[in-house]
């Protein structure tokens, strides 16, 4: 690279001035990503108020069916990820590399907690064919059947499987996340990956947040 | 600048992987380009087909069937393939880092995967082409959409993976703009073209998200019936033009932003003046970008919406034309008094001022309730969005293409040919979209294969000045890239048109790999024709 400064620390690229502007850049670009997120599920939490505004009565009676302490369990796990994941940042901050590889180690575990117990969830609506549209079969006494309660299974299975897919997608990144803090890549000199990668898993705590009472408290 | 560069970005390095593989944004966009172009002449081509068909009544050249694919494929692939893609990546690749004085886009990586992400969506809109076409026409409205037998979920996956690779664009250009300007660099300085790019990233990121949701909706009501947009299953086909045009309405700003911002560095360049309204431009591309979001609905006056929203709607509607009169008015105002050469780019450019503001103002009839439930889904629509799209973005295109060919590539075209087919664009489109308007005022309807006798005098007068436009467009283009075969080279100094911007003062033709051979100092704002001389200097 031409003018490239031979000092200066292997992880600038080339085409920055210096340091700061490289992380900078980083942590921008991944707030207008964070922007791009929202939006994607702004889209289906509009359907969601959509239906629930045509239907409100059927809501109210489908939401019984899921399983309130599964979802409840699924909060805690997921908004303590959310706090070992922080700690993994402050960790490496302090060039404390050890207990930064424990607490993003403890963050995939509760990430995979968290899609353990959705799939206890989703395998019991399964089995009694509490499923999406055409495939809705569920004859159990709590819904009125004309009411078109698979819709409300429609958008819950789309939402809460984005956001499912956006957790296992958030797995694979801890997981590099870990390999890339035990190989001694990242340190408190460079932690970019980390923090951007945090964000993106406390948007994706977030989204839970609001997936929650949405369609496990309501009525 | 020294005279004696031998490296630039197009020779250095070499090979066929170092460009496959390649991170500089210059080589970026010029794949960019060639795919781009490679599009649009399909999707040219597929136009030609229909004015043949429609050339006379009666299904004569193709079948009904084979026209809904035909129309269909035309304006998925003029849209997803080429306008969306080709302006910002092309243009945008090849000129934001240079304009902002920067070595390249914030993340040249992704910028990369972009490209890819594009190529494999535009992949499966090629597998759509090959395995027997889709015919719900671009918009794939509910129910037909969820029912047509044909490549409804090809397509729709192509174009959701495209969107990815628009937001990814839309991503990088935003964090060039606010991250890798050169210091004094600031956002008043910035050239307008910049500003332009930047507001249709902000759309880009903020829109796109939406119309792949959008997408994967339709597919799982394919796949899994999930009923949101059935009305049998209790859901609502209208959701889903409310999902689409919150996104496509959006989207058109994404095809004219970047003509906005090419048509306010040609204008000034070529008529040696500052330009009119610096601010007044800037801001307009802003608040065309926020009012996009607004109005949507506008697409949907028959589609069974309250007489309220409709209303709201409309009004809104009308709030587009400020800024972008503002933006025509400061061109004009640009070019008074001005040293105006009637060089290609600025025959372009005025075509553009001419056809842009036909096609505004008929957007105005449009916008008006009790005229629109007229002419809606008449050959007014498609004559006006034409003329737009078209006469607009396409035309800034050609215009940024012949303004930039030198500075980007080091040749030169042969600049009479460049003339003769700039008109030849100008009049053989208004021959073949103006008598569209006629046709729609008097009630033919569009997507039809087929027509009653008494149109019959204008489609062909249509079709025939078609074939011009075509042929005009072809020589242009290949005037361009027959520079290259040609090598007619241009000095590495040359500033023909005497630009003021970074990337005709401070680096050769073409660029430098790195694009500047030092970190450039700016010396001057973009348009500063009123302090600075600068020569036209050309060979």
């Amino acid at each position: 690279m031409s003018n490239h400064n031979p000092d200066a620390p292997k992880h600038l690229k080339h085409y920055f001035a210096n340091v700061d502007q490289q992380y900078e850049t980083s942590k921008f670009a991944m707030w207008a990503f964070i922007l791009t997120e929202v939006l994607t599920f702004a889209g289906l939490f509009v359907a969601y108020i959509v239906f629930r505004s045509w239907y409100p009565d059927m809501f109210v009676d489908a939401h019984k069916l899921l399983d309130v302490n599964k979802g409840l369990m699924n909060t805690i796990v997921l908004i303590t990820s959310s706090l070992t994941m922080a700690l993994a940042i402050w960790a490496i901050q302090k060039n404390n590399r050890k207990l930064s590889l424990i607490m993003l180690i403890a963050t995939f575990v509760f990430a995979f907690c968290f899609l353990g117990i959705k799939f206890l969830e989703y395998s019991h609506k399964f089995e009694v064919g509490q499923l999406p549209g055409e495939y809705y079969s569920y004859m159990g006494p709590e819904v009125v059947h004309l009411n078109n309660p698979h819709i409300f299974f429609s958008i819950y299975f789309i939402m809460t499987g984005l956001h499912g897919l956006h957790v296992a997608i958030g797995m694979g990144l801890i997981a590099w996340l870990i390999y890339a803090t035990y190989k001694g890549n990242l340190s408190s000199e460079y932690y970019t990956p980390m923090e951007m990668i945090g964000i993106f898993w406390h948007l994706v705590d977030l989204i839970w947040i609001y997936l929650f009472p949405l369609f496990y408290l309501i009525g | 600048m020294s005279e004696n560069i031998k490296q630039n970005y197009l020779n250095h390095p070499k090979g066929l992987m170092s460009w496959l593989l390649t991170l500089d944004h210059k080589r970026i966009g010029l794949m960019y380009l060639v795919s781009g172009i490679l599009f649009f002449f399909l999707g040219g081509l597929l136009a030609l087909v229909m004015r043949m068909e429609l050339a006379a009544p009666g299904n004569d050249f193709i079948s009904n069937d084979t026209y809904n694919n035909v129309y269909t494929l035309h304006g998925a692939i003029m849209i997803f393939l080429f306008i969306i893609p080709a302006i910002p990546g092309a243009l945008g690749n090849i000129l934001l880092p240079l304009m902002v004085g920067a070595k390249d886009v914030a993340f040249p990586r992704l910028n990369l995967a972009s490209f890819y992400i594009y190529s494999f969506g535009a992949l499966f809109a090629m597998y759509t082409i090959i395995n027997g076409g889709v015919d719900t026409g671009w918009t794939f409205y509910t129910p037909y959409s969820t029912q047509s037998t044909s490549n409804v979920v090809p397509m729709t996956l192509g174009i959701f993976i495209i969107g990815f690779s628009s937001i990814l664009t839309g991503l990088n250009f935003i964090a060039t703009v606010h991250k890798m300007r050169i210091p004094g660099l600031t956002w008043y300085k910035l050239p307008l073209f910049v500003w332009a790019l930047y507001g249709t990233s902000l759309v880009q990121i903020t829109a796109t998200p939406v119309l792949a949701i959008t997408m994967v909706l339709l597919m799982l009501e394919r796949f899994l019936g999930i009923g949101i947009f059935d009305p049998a299953l209790g859901g609502d086909p209208v959701l889903y033009q409310h999902f689409f045009w919150f996104y496509s309405h959006p989207a058109v700003y994404i095809m004219i932003l970047p003509a906005f911002g090419i048509i306010s560095e040609i204008i000034p360049v070529h008529s040696r003046k500052k330009i009119w309204g610096y601010k007044f431009i800037a801001y307009s591309t802003l608040s065309i970008a926020f009012i996009g979001f607004l109005v949507w609905g506008h697409h949907m006056f028959t589609s069974g919406q309250s007489v309220f929203s409709q209303i709201v709607f409309s009004f809104i509607t009308y709030f587009v034309g400020i800024p972008t009169g503002v933006k025509i008015f400061s061109w004009i105002l640009t070019m008074y008094k001005g040293q105006v050469s009637f060089t290609p780019p600025m025959l372009y450019a005025l075509s553009f001022l001419f056809l842009f503001t036909i096609g505004g103002l008929t957007g105005i009839f449009l916008g008006a309730v009790a005229l629109d439930i007229h002419l809606h889904d008449t050959y007014f629509v498609v004559a006006h969005f034409h003329y737009v799209m078209q006469g607009g973005t396409i035309v800034a295109f050609l215009g940024g293409l012949h303004h930039w060919w030198p500075k980007s590539f080091g040749v030169m075209y042969n600049q009479t040919i460049a003339k003769i087919c700039a008109f030849g664009v100008f009049l053989g489109f208004n021959g073949t979209f103006f008598p569209q308007f006629l046709l729609g005022l008097r009630g033919m309807p569009r997507r039809y294969a087929t027509y009653s006798e008494e149109f019959v005098e204008l489609h062909s007068y249509s079709t025939f000045w078609s074939g011009i436009l075509g042929i005009s467009i072809f020589i242009a283009i290949m005037n361009l890239f027959w520079s290259f075969i040609k090598k007619n080279k241009v000095d590495p100094g040359s500033n023909p048109w005497g630009g003021m911007t970074l990337e005709w003062t401070h680096t050769s033709s073409p660029p430098h790999p790195h694009n500047f051979e030092e970190e450039p100092v700016l010396e001057h704002g973009p348009y500063d024709y009123d302090k600075v001389i600068v020569e036209k200097t050309y060979k």
